[in-house]
């Protein structure tokens, strides 16, 4: 198989409502991404674009949009999506055109702009629901997910405060990333107590609505080892898609993505990646989603991850940090850009650039993962050094 | 280059203007059913990943990738989707093939335009939304001006654009699944209301409901699936910007075509395309833009389709037939399906399938797929029975 590494990461701030148009956003976070790899836009093959879904941006066919902010004039474009699991799988989109020999280099560019939406941009989750048989209850996100956070809890027995320590976790990690657009300490009462949104979730379960843009530049072995002396390597993709009836499905134990892991690991030569891997990035647009996703990515056993939790096994210095970058709910969640972010993250952790949340030894092995559709999709992204 | 892929499973659905028996899931599960028949009774349990075309606005729903997997059998299987012609859907397959992680892959999309009851106003969001959506004008006019242009720079004349509606309408009588087939002539075009002058009403391809299903196998599978694997010997697929003030070389020409094409003869190992390639599915969404890809894919020089068009190249019988099938002028236009669907009639000349309009001796064949208005977007690629 060929070796695609890593060599340019960037990103833009992310806000709660950004003066720049989408096309703007992706501008700014393609040139970081290319500037930090010191490749020349002529010299760059093609890119790949990640974007979901298109209301958001309110824009039909987004990726043609993109095309002059993100690098694409002229070359070939492509933009996948899998809802929320976008930006980590546009990061596998990528790897499949240089991992196939069509392309030397491909600069992967993952935008969102929320604050278009009026008056929230939980009203375009309306129409995510099957048109007959699901739309007309008029259900949103929050409420399905609210389903998905009670079945968890009441599986494990867990409580809301076990859900709002892995908040406080991440949270307190986001504040040391410059493209936050947080900055108070939140506390486990502070999540408890805040507004009811749909039981349990409550409004600081919830990553927030955000603006920003993310890149990854993506080479083959030759052109990666030319232009830096640290690539870090994709070691393994994997993703997998479940049913759409997501009302007949055990809840508790996201399968999607067990599946995908279980390929990304495969691919990497993972067999015990509880052990091996040194950092984790699992999506987490809700608290409870993050402890979900570890037990999935088969990095904690399940029932047993609050009880690490607690013990500051996913603390920053702990064995097997969890979401360093702060993740959605410390950084925030431009839906596609987010999950790039996690992305970027291993490779500026990896290479050991990551500033105040440098995570302490080294960390050699990071695995990013994201997570959409109707609580359905999983894309994972196995990066090493 | 790494593995050889070849398409061994065809699959379809619909192919009417109007679908109203059938949701598009169930006209998905229809053409994929066909499809993992084709390629030898494969169950989608074997397929290692699915690949979808579409765009949310084009259907109603947000996150249409989430109703991809149960109709192709891909429940807990890597599937994704693609935001774009099911050309470049079709090129992702092939690149995952490429990779070596998957072997088998299928792509998939559909049309269910009869659905939508304005798709001008759905075409009208993908404009720029500072620049060109406040002037609420009806989008066709970027058609027309891009024609205008066309003319203009090539010398082309109305009389020919008009000329590849008579035929690839007369084409369409031959293809059972073409819905809008017709003897018509030059004057009933050119005679017809305008839309955005020059462009009438004719110049511009019906809409139609329909569902492709195609699967892909690495050479070593191939074999195994199917006696008559079309290999992929080229793809390419290139953006021009959709900002229609800044269009490398204006809008006469079309540059993503030309760019397209090249990466796909490149990889084919073709420097002389008219020569090389037997025949070819060119997007015909307007009139025009046959005449203007067929120039921009290298098939004749800058301005010389209109002509070679009127001496009956382009016609079944020619030196370089295309649009056998009726083209989307008369078989039909699927929109991000498009692309699938010149693919398969692509392959079903090459399989010798056709029918009544089945070419006699052809071995390689040329799909090109345009996103349609205002995108400036486009996917080439050449299809061969032989290795």
């Amino acid at each position: 198989m060929r070796k695609v590494a890593m060599v340019g990461a960037g990103m833009t701030k992310f806000v709660r409502r950004a003066l720049e148009t989408p096309k703007e956003l992706s501008y700014e976070a393609a040139k970081i991404a290319l500037d930090s790899s010191g490749l020349s836009l002529d010299d760059l093959d093609c890119v790949a674009h990640g974007t979901a879904p298109d209301a958001f941006d309110g824009i039909h066919q987004n990726g043609e949009y993109m095309v002059d902010g993100s690098g694409g004039w002229n070359k070939p474009t492509m933009r996948v999506y899998v809802g929320g699991g976008t930006g980590v799988h546009a990061i596998v989109h990528g790897w499949h055109h240089v991992a196939s020999g069509l392309f030397d280099t491909c600069l992967v560019v993952c935008e969102e702009k929320m604050s278009s939406a009026m008056p929230h941009a939980q009203g375009f989750f309306l129409t995510i629901f099957d048109s007959i048989t699901e739309r007309a209850l008029e259900p949103n996100l929050l409420w399905i997910f609210a389903l998905e956070m009670n079945r968890y809890m009441e599986r494990y027995g867990y409580t809301k405060e076990d859900m709002a320590l892995a908040a406080v976790n991440n949270k307190t990690n986001g504040l040391n990333h410059p493209a936050s657009q947080f900055s108070d300490q939140v506390t486990v009462d502070d999540v408890i107590n805040s507004e009811m949104l749909a039981y349990p979730v409550s409004r600081l379960d919830v990553s927030p609505v955000s603006d920003g843009a993310a890149a990854v530049l993506l080479a083959a072995e030759p052109v990666a080892r030319r232009l830096t002396d640290k690539p870090v390597w994709i070691e393994g993709v994997g993703w997998s898609l479940d049913t759409a009836y997501w009302a007949t499905r055990d809840l508790s134990y996201p399968r999607y993505l067990d599946q995908a892991a279980r390929m990304a690991y495969e691919m990497a030569g993972i067999r015990e990646p509880a052990k091996q891997i040194d950092i984790a990035e699992p999506y987490d647009p809700f608290d409870y989603k993050a402890l979900h996703h570890m037990e999935g990515l088969q990095l904690s056993p399940r029932g047993r991850t609050v009880e690490l939790l607690r013990d500051g096994h996913f603390a920053k210095d702990g064995n097997l940090p969890m979401c360093p970058s702060g993740g959605l709910l410390g950084v925030g969640n431009p839906i596609s850009a987010a999950g790039t972010m996690k992305v970027c993250e291993l490779f500026w952790q990896l290479r050991g650039e990551a500033d105040q949340r440098q995570v302490p030894g080294n960390p050699r092995l990071g695995v990013a993962q994201a997570w959409g559709d109707l609580m359905q999709v999983s894309s994972v992204v196995v990066a090493g050094i | 280059m790494s593995k050889r892929v070849a398409i061994v499973g065809i699959g379809y659905s619909g192919f009417r203007a109007t679908s109203g028996d059938l949701s598009y899931r169930e006209m998905i599960f229809e053409a994929a059913t066909k499809c993992y028949e084709d390629a030898g009774g494969i169950h989608p349990q074997s397929i290692d990943s699915f690949v979808a075309s579409s765009e949310d606005f084009m259907e109603g729903i947000s996150i249409a990738d989430e109703y991809v997997p149960d109709q192709l059998g891909a429940v807990l299987k890597p599937v994704q989707s693609i935001g774009g012609d099911s050309l470049q859907g079709l090129a992702s397959a092939l690149m995952q093939i490429k990779t070596g992680q998957q072997d088998v892959v299928a792509a998939s999309a559909f049309s269910k335009v009869s659905n939508l009851s304005n798709y001008e106003h759905v075409v009208a969001y993908a404009t720029d939304p500072a620049y060109i959506r406040p002037l609420h004008e009806n989008p066709y006019f970027i058609a027309g001006l891009e024609m205008n242009r066309y003319l203009y720079e090539t010398g082309t004349t109305r009389e020919q654009c008009a000329q590849v509606v008579v035929k690839n309408k007369y084409n369409a009588l031959n293809n059972p699944h073409a819905v809008y087939g017709a003897k018509i002539s030059i004057e009933d075009i050119t005679g017809a209301a305008p839309l955005s002058e020059p462009l009438g009403v004719f110049d511009v391809s019906g809409h139609i409901d329909g569902s492709i299903v195609l699967l892909l196998a690495s050479e070593d599978k191939a074999r195994e699936l199917t006696d008559q694997p079309i290999w992929i010997k080229g793809i390419g697929w290139a953006t021009d910007t959709p900002n229609l003030d800044s269009r490398t070389d204006g809008l006469g020409k079309a540059i993503y075509a030309a760019l397209a094409g090249q990466k796909a003869y490149q990889m084919a190992g073709i420097s002389a395309p008219f020569n090389e390639i037997d025949f070819a599915e060119i997007d015909d969404t307007f009139s025009y833009k046959e005449l203007q890809h067929i120039e921009a894919l290298k098939l004749c020089g800058p301005g010389e389709a209109g002509e070679l068009l009127a001496l009956g190249s382009f016609n079944p019988g020619g030196d370089f037939p295309v649009n056998v099938s009726g083209g989307s002028l008369g078989a039909g236009c699927l929109h991000e399906a498009n692309g699938l669907q010149r693919v398969l009639e692509t392959v079903l000349q090459l399989r010798g399938e056709a029918g009544t309009r089945q070419l006699a001796g052809v071995e390689t064949g040329l799909a090109f797929a345009w996103r349609g208005i205002p995108t400036a977007t486009g996917s080439a690629i050449i299809l061969s029975s032989r290795l």
